[in-house]
């Protein structure tokens, strides 16, 4: 339960986004304090009731926004897209209706082809009631991004939120044109759960904490190129890298595909042996990788930036 | 899931000129409350979807305190309900008639 924060009138807008933590805020506290104050516009707002039909069928209770809050806005004057995935209503699982809601924000992109969107994604993958619906609406999202991409739209992740970003949420990640993460924030497919379910505790013990941020969270993923930015958990530094981002994320296109595969290609070489996050920060010269996790956020930064170039030309 | 209604006379009306607000989350102990200025000045409706069945009586003592207290004439209220407690629901009306009543930005 979050106690909203109430404006006085010394405080600016920004200088409040820098006390408020991303990982505690709300989708809607996000929205608010990463655009310019009172920019915001929803589309298909909370007032629509556009429901799940599905949660009813199993007794569950809906959310008036299906858990997603679209719409555009302004970032130091220049307008947004915006997708808001709120974590704590069913995990942030994407359903049909939710689904619907970015791929239209998306396609709204695509047709404009000026604007660029960001996705607030915050969600454990698909939501288990709505199976088919949810697998069907994360392939129609991916399409669309894809199509936005080539129309020239650049598309940023941030990534920080409690539930992180898994299952179909990390292959939409994949898709963006680029991505920030905070250390709370982690990119998988396979959540920890998932993976000890399927494979053993000896693969993957997801009761080990440390095991779980280091393999999955926000350092890691920058470390290994899979996030092209770190950031500290707080809402002014989300807004500052989607403006870095904005400006230096590349386009799309068969060479930067190439780039891409490649890149990976080259991941898989020299880290396939690799039985630790820990031996992969070893091998990219971070000397003391042991004490990576214990890292305040600007030290991180420091050494990330002196380890590995955020991107090898590619994504 | 229990569907709940709950339409009050008051004598006060809320003050603000925005339309539609929106505070909380639906998730366990939790819940969302939207509120609209749908209504007449001297009326109040409060509208619930719950997780927990065989709770009406409370709910009536929680809107009828809050409707005295407040007196959120004009005001149509919607909650979707995780199953939240009592004091809980509370906090989030009163925060909900706060927001509506503050200035725009």
């Amino acid at each position: 339960m979050s106690i909203p924060k109430f404006e006085t009138p010394d405080m600016s807008h920004v200088a409040i986004g820098k006390s408020v933590s991303w990982y505690e805020a709300s989708a809607r506290q996000r929205v608010r304090l990463l655009l310019d104050a009172g920019s915001f516009e929803e589309f298909i707002g909370p007032e629509h009731r556009e429901i799940s039909p599905h949660l009813r069928l199993f007794d569950l209770p809906a959310q008036f926004d299906d858990g997603i809050v679209v719409g555009r806005g302004r970032i130091a004057s220049a307008p947004v897209f915006l997708a808001a995935q709120e974590g704590r209503f069913m995990g942030g699982a994407f359903g049909e209706v939710h689904g619907a809601k970015l791929v239209g924000l998306l396609r709204a992109a695509r047709d404009i082809k000026s604007i660029p969107l960001l996705i607030l994604f915050d969600t454990g993958g698909v939501r288990l009631q709505e199976a088919n619906a949810g697998e069907l609406a994360v392939a129609e999202i991916m399409r669309a991004l894809v199509e936005a991409r080539i129309a020239g739209v650049k598309v940023i992740g941030l990534i920080g939120g409690r539930a992180g970003c898994y299952g179909g949420g990390g292959l939409i990640a994949g898709c963006c044109s680029a991505l920030a993460v905070s250390e709370q924030g982690r990119i998988g497919v396979s959540g920890p759960e998932v993976i000890e379910t399927n494979r053993g505790v000896e693969e993957f013990d997801s009761k080990d904490r440390a095991l779980v941020w280091r393999t999955m969270g926000g350092k890691h993923r920058r470390l290994l190129g899979g996030a092209d930015a770190f950031v500290d958990d707080t809402i002014a530094s989300f807004r500052n890298i989607a403006l870095q981002l904005i400006g230096s994320a590349p386009g799309f296109g068969v060479d930067v595909l190439k780039a891409e595969q490649a890149r990976l290609e080259e991941r898989l070489r020299r880290f396939g042996d690799c039985a630790d996050a820990v031996d992969i920060w070893r091998s990219e010269g971070v000397s003391d990788a042991e004490a990576v996790p214990a890292l305040a956020a600007q030290q991180f930064i420091a050494l990330a930036d002196k380890a590995r170039r955020p991107r090898d030309d590619a994504r | 899931m229990e569907t709940l209604s709950y339409r009050h006379k008051v004598q006060g009306y809320a003050a603000g000129s925005k339309s539609t607000v929106i505070i909380g989350v639906v998730a366990s102990g939790n819940l969302e409350v939207l509120v609209e200025r749908v209504l007449s000045d001297t009326e109040c409706q409060v509208d619930i979807n719950t997780a927990a069945e065989g709770f009406g009586a409370v709910w009536e003592a929680v809107v009828a305190d809050f409707v005295e207290r407040r007196s959120p004439g004009g005001l149509k209220f919607s909650i979707n309900d995780g199953g939240a407690r009592p004091d809980t629901v509370a906090l989030r009306l009163a925060q909900a008639v706060r927001l509506i009543e503050e200035d725009e930005p």
